[in-house]
């Protein structure tokens, strides 16, 4: 599966949700499907977007929480897992795209692609739905189920170490993060 | 244990009064009292983090949703949240209030807390981030409110020192 199709298969999805991604391909790739003012890209500080997700997540139980992480990525934030875990925000979807390589920075192999299993540490830490796939049709059908499911899910699609030629867009770091907090500032809250 | 029970409840007050609903934590000494209020207050949500560095990703996601928040840590925690603070909270100009216990200063008891001490408001300084001491009990609501107006008006974070004095109490 390449991740470009799975983001593409789940698009209308997240365009009801609200979205935040890691840096360098996902955020590349997302931005090439549409940009939209419920989508924020972290740009760098690897590892904390699950962090950041778990921050609006606990915030706003209203809203639904969508973020698209990466195997380097969660690797270096293995602790948030069990701390996502324990707070378990019934609100939050969690996909880590696992290609096995920081493909960002030349392609250098992850631990996943010697076996780490990061379904298997989410389930460990207590994540309470964690699933692995590798077909696009299960990744869509696993999506939508931890969408439908409403508690906190991991799932790790296993997509090819492919992205796009460059990762610079024309979106400006701030003009992004202000839009995105202007968005969720309007987005109607219950009662 | 002398941590201070009137210093750690005049703080809470005071993240209270600055709008303060997430705190997000990693227990040290020092901070157990403000930890327990935090955890028995049904209008604040507390979260215990395993490495302080979330803290940051946590707070940044609690500005976008439109909470205010505060971090309570170690000055090595803070050490060990110095990327986070980079590149999430300057980078995208959060405003964060971090309160970091001052360990390792003069008095200091514990062998492995002095190197800390020794660096913590120089690497505050070369990240141009604004600190302030709170050094006794006619500082604590002044100096927290004033923190957070200057995090909220600069978008960026600042630190609110808790120094033995205030907290320790022999």
């Amino acid at each position: 599966m390449r991740r470009l199709e799975a983001l593409q298969a789940i698009y209308p999805d997240l365009e009801q949700s609200v979205v935040v991604t890691i840096m360098g391909a996902v955020a590349a790739e997302l931005q090439s499907l549409g940009h939209r003012p419920n989508f924020f890209y972290l740009q760098h500080a690897m590892g904390l977007a699950s962090s950041l997700g778990l921050g609006i997540a606990l915030s706003r139980p209203e809203l639904r929480v969508v973020v698209l992480d990466g195997d380097g990525s969660v690797l270096m934030n293995l602790g948030g897992l069990s701390t996502m875990a324990r707070y378990r925000p019934r609100n939050l979807v969690h996909v880590v795209f696992d290609n096995e390589s920081l493909l960002s920075v030349g392609g250098f192999p992850t631990a996943t692609s010697t076996g780490a299993d990061l379904a298997g540490v989410a389930k460990a830490s207590g994540v309470p739905r964690t699933a692995t796939v590798e077909r696009l049709e299960d990744f869509v059908a696993e999506f939508r189920g931890a969408l439908a499911a409403n508690d906190l899910t991991t799932l790790v699609a296993k997509v090819e170490a492919v992205g796009p030629a460059g990762f610079l867009t024309d979106l400006g770091l701030l003009e992004n993060r202000f839009q995105f907090a202007r968005c969720l500032r309007d987005w109607p809250r219950p009662g | 244990m002398p941590v201070s029970v009137s210093s750690s409840q005049l703080i809470f007050d005071a993240l209270k009064a600055s709008g303060v609903r997430l705190i997000s934590a990693l227990p040290e000494t020092w901070l157990v009292h403000l930890i327990r209020l935090a955890e028995d207050d049904p209008s604040v949500t507390l979260v215990r983090l395993a490495k302080e560095e979330e803290g940051v990703g946590l707070s940044a996601g609690a500005h976008f949703a439109g909470n205010r928040s505060a971090m309570l840590m170690q000055n090595h925690g803070f050490l060990a949240a110095v990327n986070g603070i980079v590149s999430c909270a300057q980078l995208y100009r959060i405003p964060l209030l971090m309160l970091i216990s001052l360990r390792g200063e003069f008095g200091e008891k514990d062998p492995w807390q002095t190197e800390g001490g020794l660096v913590t408001e120089d690497v505050l300084k070369a990240l141009k981030i604004p600190a302030v001491r709170l050094e006794r009990q006619d500082h604590v609501a002044d100096r927290i409110a004033k923190a957070m107006t200057l995090a909220y008006a600069s978008n960026r974070p600042v630190a609110v020192l808790l120094c033995r004095d205030l907290m320790w109490e022999e």
